[in-house]
């Protein structure tokens, strides 16, 4: 991507972050719920109302809020969450790296998954293992992701108890990590224990995740898959006496992951908005069940900074996927 | 009472001999106890912001923290960090005897100073206490060794009662002036039975014990509290072995769980109320209507059936275990005499009175269910009622504003178990907390606020119950039961005020 283009993307996601603020600032003001009503003890009079009005600044008009948030957000104080007590940015950054790696590891599990099952149905084009995979996949993807949680909660926290069902790392565990990304943190220091533990920990949220992603991924490059191994390029390594096995990875692959990497870019955000839901399942402490709290507790400066941040790391994510994509396809790049 | 079937079960006689645990359970570790908690825990400091009003979470702060005056599992109140109490020169004055011997969880110790200094700081408006309005009321503090007087601003009742109540928490003062705010929500110190000693929001708190507690060391050297919001993932960790006491959950994984070897329970009544509020618009300005509404509803159907006995039906907005609680007010399901007055009213199932009543969804136990079986028998003698759902925070929204539905239902906690934090506030027209404007309310309620004679004052509030029934003003539904799993070879005892203490666990052995 040419440099003009990036800094024209930059510029855009800068407009589409300032959208997004207006849209949650004003959204999250007519929803139902005054946060000063959710915490009136019994007793409370118009006095009281007002001074607590006025202690969380919702006595000034909607528009003098909003500017005198954007400041804030512009200087990088995204103000001080209601409930929590504690300023709004570091918070949310620092459940940022749980949601992320959650995520990641989602989106690692979906990948291999979405690419046995596409390598196995091209395999097996035009039999019952494509018919198999096809059904598979049709399952997968028909059941949504938390409903996938709270099977494995059941199967595998319940029935075979393999996995806990609750929380990120074990309470018992005290890793004094220099930062919150724990997984990768583990990975680099060769703490195998707490890895291991973390990834236990992971596994099910992870997968109740990757398994709708897998049937997209699969689908895709299935697709993709079986139109490049109709190509001329494949024919000619099937003459040369490649295996059917070789002619896929060495060949068709190369052509076909470019279609799937645009949509598991596009598909990994709506992943991201996923963790939402399920880390309220399994009380994993990352950035949407934080969302969830604040939006019980009508934290609206907690709402707005969590919005903003997943906002942010959308665009992040789009933009790098775009990046990745010029950067395999030299038509893009030179376009 | 339609209790003593599960009363029984509840008690767990059976469940408290040793069991062994489910297959693949893992048993906890010896001196460790691992609790599946239903809510979180946003905030420290348990004086100020909302979660100081939260009654879901004072059983946390509870474990850290001390309260002026204590609330022993059946409500009344007992020696906190003060030991003696009461008022001086006819009402214009209070004495305090602050107890001695006590550490801070950093070892610094406790002073009638930090008692002075949390009453002030409760008081002072700047610094958010929700119920600044009562600390306020009293001021000029005098110390005199482990004695603290000080002056009635403005004579107050309740006061002592909100000791041991919501903000009623005493804070260190030399720690909080030297680490400031921010520096207590991440190092909160308290005097109670546990210490922090590692809390990750959202995920989970790890206690230890205080072994200077002055109530005794806790049974158990380490609580981890695991914030389990989902009540199918705390059926999990329970029933996985993973947890060794949860809370909350549905009232039919209750029995199943705990008709599972290893695995005992309680269910106990505690000072939360279901209740529909009426507002003083047409139709319910109609006191045929009002009554028929209530009489119409049977609420032991309804608490046999839908929560599967798990509930105890009561008739005023006072259970059996507060202070103004008169059981010869009743008002009793009665069809044909909800019928008749309907009737008188020129309504009937072929002309039906219609309104608008609102219910949340799953924020209590089976309460759009239980509206919509009201809304069922208010149909069969001539109520047609249009449900509509709304979420808790549009509750309180509409509430301060005085703009609920005709009907609305709501749950309402009341641990102090005062009636002025129940009737009171929710009757007494100029309360935010209050839908029905009346002026014959306003009447009755208004001069009980000052009351300084105690007895008077309940008999007051029984008075005003009377009336509310008589009128149906309000509708009184059930008070709510409490299910908790725990592993057998725990003793668990519950506390009427819903808060579960980790301190009163106890190996059953």
């Amino acid at each position: 991507m040419p440099a003009r283009e990036l800094a024209i993307r930059l510029l855009a996601s800068l407009v589409t972050l300032f959208g997004v603020a207006v849209v949650v600032f004003v959204v999250i003001r007519i929803a139902p719920g005054d946060p000063i009503a959710m915490m009136l003890p019994p007793g409370a009079d118009e006095d009281d109302i007002a001074r607590l009005r006025a202690l969380h600044g919702l006595d000034k008009s909607i528009w003098s809020q909003f500017w005198i948030w954007l400041g804030g957000v512009a200087r990088g104080d995204f103000g001080v969450s209601i409930s929590i007590r504690q300023e709004v940015l570091p918070v949310a950054l620092g459940r940022l790296p749980a949601t992320l790696e959650l995520a990641t590891l989602a989106l690692l599990i979906a990948t291999a998954l979405g690419g046995l099952l596409a390598a196995a149905g091209t395999l097996g084009r035009s039999t019952g293992a494509e018919a198999a995979v096809d059904v598979w996949n049709g399952v997968t993807l028909s059941v949504p992701d938390f409903l996938w949680g709270l099977a494995f909660i059941l199967l595998f926290g319940v029935v075979w108890p393999l996995f806990p069902v609750s929380g990120r790392i074990s309470p018992s565990l005290d890793p004094d990590y220099a930062t919150n990304f724990l997984l990768a943190e583990s990975i680099l220091r060769l703490y195998f224990e707490t890895l291991s533990d973390l990834l236990t920990h992971m596994a099910l949220p992870a997968a109740a995740l990757a398994l709708p992603l897998s049937a997209v991924i699969a689908q895709l490059l299935k697709q993709s898959l079986k139109e490049a191994m109709a190509q001329d390029y494949a024919m000619l390594a099937r003459a040369k006496g490649f295996s059917e096995p070789a002619v896929i990875l060495r060949e068709a692959l190369r052509n076909a992951v470019p279609p799937t990497l645009a949509l598991v870019g596009v598909q990994f955000t709506f992943l991201i908005g996923g963790t939402v839901i399920v880390e309220r399942l399994f009380s994993y402490e990352g950035l949407g069940n934080l969302a969830i709290d604040a939006v019980i507790n009508r934290d609206l400066p907690l709402i707005q900074g969590i919005v903003l941040v997943f906002s942010a790391l959308f665009i992040a994510v789009n933009l790098l996927v775009d990046l990745v994509n010029a950067w395999l396809n030299p038509r893009l790049r030179d376009g | 009472m339609i209790l003593n079937r599960r009363t029984l079960m509840g008690t767990g006689a059976a469940g408290l001999a040793l069991g062994v645990l489910a297959p693949g359970a893992a048993r906890a570790q010896a001196g460790s106890l691992t609790i599946a908690y239903n809510v979180n825990l946003p905030s420290w400091d348990p004086t100020v912001g909302p979660s100081a009003v939260n009654p879901t979470i004072q059983g946390i702060y509870q474990s850290v923290f001390d309260q002026y005056i204590a609330q022993a599992p059946n409500l009344d109140f007992e020696p906190g960090l003060i030991t003696e109490w009461g008022w001086t020169g006819g009402n214009s004055g209070i004495r305090m005897v602050v107890r001695e011997g006590v550490t801070w969880h950093n070892g610094d110790p406790f002073t009638a100073e930090d008692v002075v200094w949390s009453l002030e700081r409760a008081g002072d408006p700047d610094t958010g206490n929700p119920i600044q309005f009562v600390w306020s009321k009293v001021g000029n503090y005098r110390i005199n060794g482990n004695v603290i007087t000080a002056d009635v601003l403005e004579f107050e009742p309740t006061l002592f009662k909100w000791m041991g109540f919501l903000t009623g928490y005493v804070l260190p003062k030399n720690y909080h002036e030297r680490v400031g705010a921010a520096g207590f929500e991440a190092a909160p110190v308290g005097t109670g039975p546990y210490m922090v000693e590692r809390f990750e929001r959202n995920a989970f708190l790890r206690l230890r014990a205080n072994p200077n507690y002055w109530g005794g060391v806790p049974e158990f050297e380490t609580v981890t509290l695991k914030f389990v919001t989902d009540a199918s993932s705390r059926v999990a960790e329970i029933e996985s072995g993973a947890s060794d006491i949860t809370l909350e959950i549905p009232y039919e994984e209750f029995d199943r769980l705990t008709a599972r070897p290893g695995l005992a329970g309680t269910t106990t009544p505690v000072s939360d109320i279901g209740m529909i509020f009426l507002n003083d618009v047409e139709p319910m300005t109609d006191p045929n209507v009002r009554r028929a509404m209530a009489h119409a509803i049977d609420k032991e159907l309804i608490v046999e059936r839908l929560l599967e006995g798990y509930g105890v039906p009561i008739d005023t907005l006072q259970t059996p275990q507060y202070a103004a609680f008169d059981p010869s007010i009743s008002v009793p399901y009665d069809p044909r005499r909800a019928a008749e007055l309907l009737a008188a009213s020129g309504y009937g199932p072929d002309n039906p009175v219609r309104f608008t009543i609102q219910t949340t969804r799953g924020f209590k136990p089976k309460d759009y269910e239980m509206i919509l079986a009201i809304v069922g028998l208010w149909r069969r003698v001539g109520i047609e009622a249009e449900v509509e759902v709304y979420e808790i925070a549009k509750h309180f929204e509409l509430r301060a504003a005085d703009q609920l539905a005709p009907a609305a239902f709501y749950n309402w906690g009341n641990s102090v178990g005062d009636p002025a934090t129940s009737t009171g506030f929710a009757m007494f027209g100029p309360s935010p907390h209050s839908v029905w404007d009346g002026q014959e309310m306003i009447d009755m309620i208004g001069p009980l606020w000052g009351e300084a004679d105690e007895a008077a004052r309940i008999e007051g509030y029984k008075a005003v119950d009377r009336r509310i029934a008589e009128d149906a003003l309000v509708i009184p539904l059930i008070q709510y039961v409490q299910p908790i799993v725990h592993r057998a070879d725990l003793a668990v005892t519950p506390h009427v005020s819903g808060a579960l203490h980790p301190h009163r666990v106890r190996n059953a052995g």
